[in-house]
């Protein structure tokens, strides 16, 4: 699988697309690592994907929102209805109006979009030194090498270099295009406390989250490797057998027939 | 030249209709066993029929999206997702919907310069060519407009980009700008009319093809030995030799276009139109899809005004030769045939054009990258000679080659192609 990957960055490098992507900002390249996910048989780790929900719940919801993605889904991750309904209950969302014209409000439901921790832009704003934190729901998508390049944004954060003028409210992560980020590090050890007794290290969150993440991201992910393996075999098979037809019907043609006058 | 055969159909009913409306025949006649063609046609010649299933391919999976997308501002981006996410089977159809694009262009693309390397373009191919660039135009207008839709930085910026080029035209630009967003920047009306001419277009490229194709059906299809059909022993019918042929193509193209839409469906996509489109943030670099790099490269070579040196007076302003060069780097082809002045139509007895074209494929390559890039540091200068020559050999190369290059004998047919001389 590497070696698809590799190919395809490779192909992506001959038209000039990588080439164009990381002129942005003099950012540092990011970490590389190995993703469950990758490859023709790539599947979550729903382990690491629960630990990631958990710590997506617990910090970073507190300033991101994750705008497509339902409670429901959930199930995916391998929980139960029962555990589905209980966290979706934990919060409040405002459903419609009441007689009186008042908004309504009711316990969230599985088929509620998590709630995002902001009502709008200009308060998730001013929250936050006037930077918005981004909605999370594609982030493994809508950056190059996203996961990669969450894992090593999260893992990254150093003391600024001496030369480097840092504005207020930022800190230094050589990996965010201009160096300085208006997040602060947002994961630091035993900030989680992992249902599953696994050790809380920043660099195990990074993953967990990134896993979740990804998830999130691209929700059809398993299904689409399934079928693609499926859908590969038919064609390989159809083809070889268009190939040997073929071969076979141009015969007489490849000895010099002539098929308009010897009949 | 190409004659009609009646269709007679043993089957009754067949007859029936074939009696009132002899659309049999058409089909026989265009790419049946009605249709005598070269028996020599190498695989190059499987990319047309490749174009023809690709559009296919995005109309259908372009109709079914169009049941679930919603062309507004605000709602674009979310209808798009919930393609992705909630609609049944929904990631398959915009994944081979958007990596389709690709394809069509990389099928029609080999096609070209297939076409390009054979001289297809020469007599009595001259309108079958014409109209095949017409396409190729429809089509970038198509993909450009599409790309718009799912409402991502890209989406935007490409749109706000690309469209403000034709304020460069003297006096009527503004106007024509304007009227292409509806109003003073792109916006919902932009979105909308991009959304109704992306669909209808497609549809017009049909309607082309269909000439593309009556043409092909008056002039004959060409070969790569490029001389004349001289008797029946020189053709077989086009169906079942072609028809399996281009089927076996077919499998191998979409192999390869399944690997993509399964395995790395957003590798030929850029991962700033997954980020909301936000007219208050420019991308730090604003790059168009792949396919149109080389013509975008060509765009922005241009960096100089025409005017009478050491004077203030400008003809031509930088921006808006820039936008001339893009355009008639297309349209240039409008006039190939009459532009190649060489009697022989196969690269194959041409030794000296043969190195010719070989740098024109380099040189398509080397603009592509040249797109792809900050326009900073050598690039522009590569960018400045990848154009002169690309112009170079449409204006000077082809028509001088064709007066002082001395040609390979031709074969005597296609059915013996024994060279002439040798014998
Ligand atoms: C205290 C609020 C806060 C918390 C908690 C937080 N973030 Fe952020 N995050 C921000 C802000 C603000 C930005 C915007 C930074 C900027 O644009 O300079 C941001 C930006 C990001 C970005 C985008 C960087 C880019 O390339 O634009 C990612 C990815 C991200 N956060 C991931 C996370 C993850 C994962 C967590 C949980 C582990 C998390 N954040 C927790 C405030 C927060
Ligand atoms: C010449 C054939 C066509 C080409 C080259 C083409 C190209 C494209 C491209 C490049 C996109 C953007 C894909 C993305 O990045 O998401 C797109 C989107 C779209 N196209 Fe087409 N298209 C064609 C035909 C059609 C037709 C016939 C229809 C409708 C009947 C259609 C409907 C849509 C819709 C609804 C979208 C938005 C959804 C999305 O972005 O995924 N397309 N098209």
């Amino acid at each position: 699988m590497k070696l698809v990957k590799n190919i395809a960055i490779a192909l992506t490098a001959a038209v000039g697309l990588a080439g164009a992507s990381f002129a942005a900002g003099a950012a540092k390249h990011p970490m590389q690592l190995e993703w469950s996910f990758e490859g023709p048989f790539g599947q979550f780790d729903m382990q690491s994907a629960q630990r990631g929900w958990q710590v997506y719940k617990q910090v970073c919801s507190n300033c991101h929102s994750l705008k497509y993605f339902h409670f429901r889904n959930l199930a995916d991750l391998g929980y139960e209805e029962d555990m589905i309904k209980a966290w979706a209950a934990e919060y409040t969302v405002i459903d419609g109006v009441d007689d009186a014209g008042d908004p309504k409000e009711r316990p969230g439901l599985p088929q509620d979009v998590f709630p995002a921790p902001f009502p709008n832009p200009e308060a998730a704003a001013a929250s936050n030194g006037g930077a918005v934190p981004p909605d999370l729901s594609l982030m493994s998508k809508a950056r190059h090498d996203g996961p990669n390049y969450i894992y090593s944004l999260l893992t990254g954060y150093e003391d600024a270099p001496a030369d480097h003028e840092m504005p207020a409210g930022k800190s230094y992560n050589p990996y965010f295009p201009g160096g300085a980020i208006s997040m602060a590090p947002p994961l630091a050890e035993g900030v989680v406390d992992y249902e599953d007794g696994t050790a809380a290290t920043a660099e195990q969150m990074s993953k967990d989250v990134v896993m979740f993440l990804t998830y999130v991201a691209e929700p059809k992910l398993v299904d689409r490797h399934h079928m693609g393996l499926k859908v590969l075999m038919f064609l390989g098979i159809l083809t070889i057998v268009l190939y040997l037809s073929m071969k076979k019907i141009w015969k007489p043609i490849k000895s010099g027939r002539n098929v308009y006058e010897d009949k | 030249m190409a004659e009609w055969n009646a269709a007679k159909p043993k089957n009754a009913v067949a007859a029936w209709v074939e009696e009132r409306l002899p659309i049999l025949s058409l089909v026989n006649n265009v790419v049946g066993v009605d249709t005598p063609t070269p028996r020599n046609l190498n695989y190059w010649w499987n990319f047309g029929s490749l174009a023809g299933l690709m559009l296919v391919v995005q109309i259908i999976s372009g109709v079914v999206l169009a049941m679930h997308y919603t062309p507004h501002t605000s709602l674009a981006f979310d209808s798009v997702e919930r393609i992705m996410r909630d609609v049944n089977y929904g990631w398959l159809i915009r994944y081979m919907h958007a990596n389709g694009a690709s394809f069509f262009f990389i099928a029609v693309y080999t096609h070209i310069f297939r076409g390009l390397y054979y001289g297809s373009y020469k007599a009595p191919r001259e309108l079958l060519w014409m109209l095949g660039v017409v396409i190729f135009l429809l089509m970038m207008a198509t993909a450009f407009m599409g790309y718009v839709l799912p409402w991502g930085q890209m989406s935007f910026w490409g749109a706000t980009v690309i469209t403000n080029l034709f304020s460069a035209i003297p006096v009527v630009g503004e106007s024509i700008v304007t009227l292409l967003w509806g109003g003073f920047s792109v916006d919902n009306p932009t979105l909308n009319r991009f959304f109704s001419l992306h669909y209808l277009l497609p549809f017009v490229i049909a309607g082309v093809v269909i000439l593309h194709l009556w043409a092909k059906k008056i002039s004959d299809s060409g070969n790569p030995l490029g001389i004349d059909v001289k008797s029946n022993a020189d053709q077989i019918p086009f169906h079942p030799f072609y028809t399996i042929k281009d089927a076996f193509g077919a499998g191998v193209f979409f192999f390869v276009f399944a690997a993509f839409i399964f395995y790395m469906p957003n590798v030929l996509g850029h991962p700033d139109n997954y980020i909301p489109a936000d007219p208050m943030v420019t991308p730090a670099s604003i790059v168009p899809e792949w396919y149109f790099l080389p013509f975008y490269a060509i765009l922005r070579s241009i960096t100089f005004d025409i005017g009478i040196p050491f004077t203030d007076i400008v003809f031509i302003p930088a921006k808006l030769l820039g936008v001339l060069a893009m355009f008639a780097s297309i349209l240039v082809w409008l006039f190939l045939p009459w532009l190649d002045t060489s009697k022989v139509r196969s690269g194959k007895f041409r030794p000296t054009f043969r190195w010719f074209f070989l740098f024109l494929v380099i040189d398509m390559f080397v603009l592509t990258v040249v797109g792809g890039k900050k326009p900073e540091g050598i690039w522009p200068l590569v960018g400045l000679i990848g154009t002169a020559y690309y112009f170079a050999y449409f204006l000077v190369i082809l028509p001088l080659l064709g007066k002082i290059e001395k040609t390979l004998p031709l074969p005597e047919s296609i059915a013996n192609p024994v060279v002439k001389a040798a014998e």
